[in-house]
């Protein structure tokens, strides 16, 4: 390629890099000036933390926040623990029905909790679950694509550093605890940061079983203060937004490499 | 097998293989079994009515135009963005003065909600006042009312998705043209190939199973993405930007008929079933292709 292609093709990369963060640059824009320059850009317009000060006023935003870190994080203990157990027995042992039991977990890499919401709602209606945090939760607690993901790792791990921990008299759980789950470590990251980036974003599910404030995640949260007759400023909305999305926004700028290899490991799987 | 061997491997999958069947195996399997009755209504039992959700299915205009609906977003939506993330993934490919920089404005978005993202654009697109119209007022023309209309709802909530979908995809082909041999390309523009023919002759080909890969993942992802539709349209209007999840939901919660709604969900199942099997017959090949 000649020295201009290359530039040109640089020029059109940031181009279109430049058109991609636009809509994200205005948002940012109108929440953190006045509202007189939503669409008036101007080097000198004065900057502003009204808007969201606004924003977390007219709305439980504290709790909604409190509500998603809660949630997150108790899906994703549940998750780690459930599923690297049952990823240690596919793993490493031999049992009847283990192949068997493998397909049923590999079915909800398609059947995902998020389209059987029907009947999922009235499971956990017969459980006494409408309406709190473990609702949204619990559907996602044991997940297809975590155990394939753990036992893929626990697979490559020397079968002889199993050996050599049951000859020292290492049980079952402690040889698990010491051996296999430090070398997936890596693995563990990856699936963490994805497990918490779609949790924190789902909103469907969330939905349907909370109605109310002491449940709600942020999205539905979110959902309800923006909604279009609710009448409020839109740099107020977009400051909202913006401090929704705040966390993960945050934690992908720290974090973009593992970000980025996660979410790729968590798709090829 | 050491019969030990038994006993650990049932303990150890038992607690994920109770929350799997309460949460996924039991619900579609009641899903199938309730399209077969009638919605129990107060006093009023479920019924057994045989194929009479099915008939009325076949029957109901709604249905068919959120199955239209579908097809034209995910024919809409998957090439597109399926393009412009190997166009992304090209353009980074090199290094150069803020690349990272490039690179992470395209993949921003795949990190922020869909609800956000969604107000976020509807701020974009309100008649009037919307950045859109602030612009094509600019030049003299009309107020437009893009997601108003029947005739452009679904184009503007397909504009949201493949702004959001795009560089996620473009991951992928990042991790794939990182295996693709530099030499290859290099030996090819000696013998003279300019460089559209390097791209179709091989790097094009050498990424067909990307592009497989991902096309299926945007295909399922096609049924399953509706959070933006709740902000920028409710489905309308006049349902013409309702998709198949969201008439779900609509029929499910907003009118509570639970035995169409698993009848809808059926559909849903089998369309996936579908997929299931498309994937494994293509992944087949692709082994064979190695």
């Amino acid at each position: 390629m000649s020295g201009f292609d290359k530039w040109l093709g640089h020029c059109a990369a940031l181009l279109l890099a430049l058109l991609w963060v636009l809509p994200l640059l205005f948002a940012i824009w109108t929440a953190i000036h006045p509202v007189a320059f939503e669409a008036r850009f101007q080097l000198n317009a004065p900057l502003t933390t009204e808007n969201f000060v606004k924003a977390w006023q007219a709305a439980p935003f504290a709790r909604y926040f409190l509500n998603s870190f809660v949630l997150v994080t108790s899906i994703l203990l549940a998750q780690f623990v459930l599923c690297t157990l049952a990823a240690y027995a596919f793993a490493r042992f031999r049992f009847p029905g283990r192949d068997f039991l493998f397909v049923l977990v590999l079915m909800q890499l398609l059947v995902m909790p998020d389209i059987l919401i029907v009947e999922n709602y009235k499971m956990i209606r017969a459980l006494g679950l409408v309406d709190t945090i473990a609702a949204i939760a619990l559907p996602y607690v044991a997940s297809g694509f975590g155990v394939f993901l753990i036992r893929q790792a626990f697979m490559t791990v020397p079968s002889e550093l199993d050996d050599a921990a049951r000859v020292e008299g290492a049980g079952v759980l402690q040889i698990l605890w010491r051996v296999y789950v430090p070398l997936a470590k890596p693995i563990y990251l990856a699936y963490g940061l994805v497990s918490v980036s779609h949790h924190w974003n789902n909103f469907l599910w969330p939905l349907i079983v909370t109605n109310s404030e002491e449940t709600r995640p942020v999205t539905v949260g979110l959902s309800i203060f923006a909604s279009v007759d609710s009448g409020i400023e839109w740099a107020v909305i977009n400051a909202a937004t913006l401090m929704t999305s705040g966390p993960l926004l945050v934690a992908f700028l720290l974090f973009q490499r593992q970000f980025v290899q996660s979410f790729m490991r968590a798709g090829i799987k | 097998m050491d019969r030990r061997d038994w006993v650990y491997g049932w303990l150890l999958v038992l607690p994920a293989m109770v929350f799997l069947g309460l949460f996924t195996h039991l619900p579609a399997i009641a899903t199938i079994w309730n399209s077969f009755f009638s919605t129990p209504r107060g006093r009023r039992p479920k019924l057994f009515v045989g194929l009479e959700n099915y008939q009325r299915l076949l029957d109901d205009p709604v249905f068919w135009k959120v199955m239209v609906n579908n097809l034209w977003f995910a024919l809409g939506t998957i090439p597109l963005s399926i393009a412009l993330a190997l166009i992304m993934a090209l353009s980074v490919q090199r290094a150069f003065a803020g690349r990272a920089l490039v690179r992470m404005a395209y993949f921003t978005p795949t990190v922020l909600p869909l609800i956000a993202v969604a107000n976020i654009w509807l701020f974009f697109y309100t008649p009037g006042f919307g950045l859109i119209d602030q612009i094509t007022g600019l030049f003299g023309l009309g107020q437009s009312n893009l997601l108003g209309s029947p005739d452009t709802a679904l184009f503007a909530v397909m504009a949201v998705t493949v702004w959001k979908e795009a560089g996620f995809f473009m991951i992928f082909y990042l991790a794939a043209l990182q295996t693709i041999p530099p030499h290859l390309g290099e030996a090819a523009k000696i013998e003279g190939a300019p460089t559209g023919t390097v791209f179709w002759r091989i790097t094009f080909p050498l990424l067909m199973p990307t592009t497989l890969f991902v096309s299926i993942n945007a295909v399922i992802n096609s049924f399953r993405m509706v959070d933006h539709i709740f902000v920028l349209t409710g489905g309308g209007p006049d349902n013409a930007s309702s998709l198949l999840l969201f008439y779900i939901y609509e029929t499910s919660f907003r009118f509570w008929d639970t035995a169409y709604g698993a009848t809808l969900t059926v559909v849903m199942l089998a369309l996936l079933g579908v997929l299931a099997i498309g994937q494994f017959l293509i992944f087949d090949k692709k082994v064979h292709y190695k």
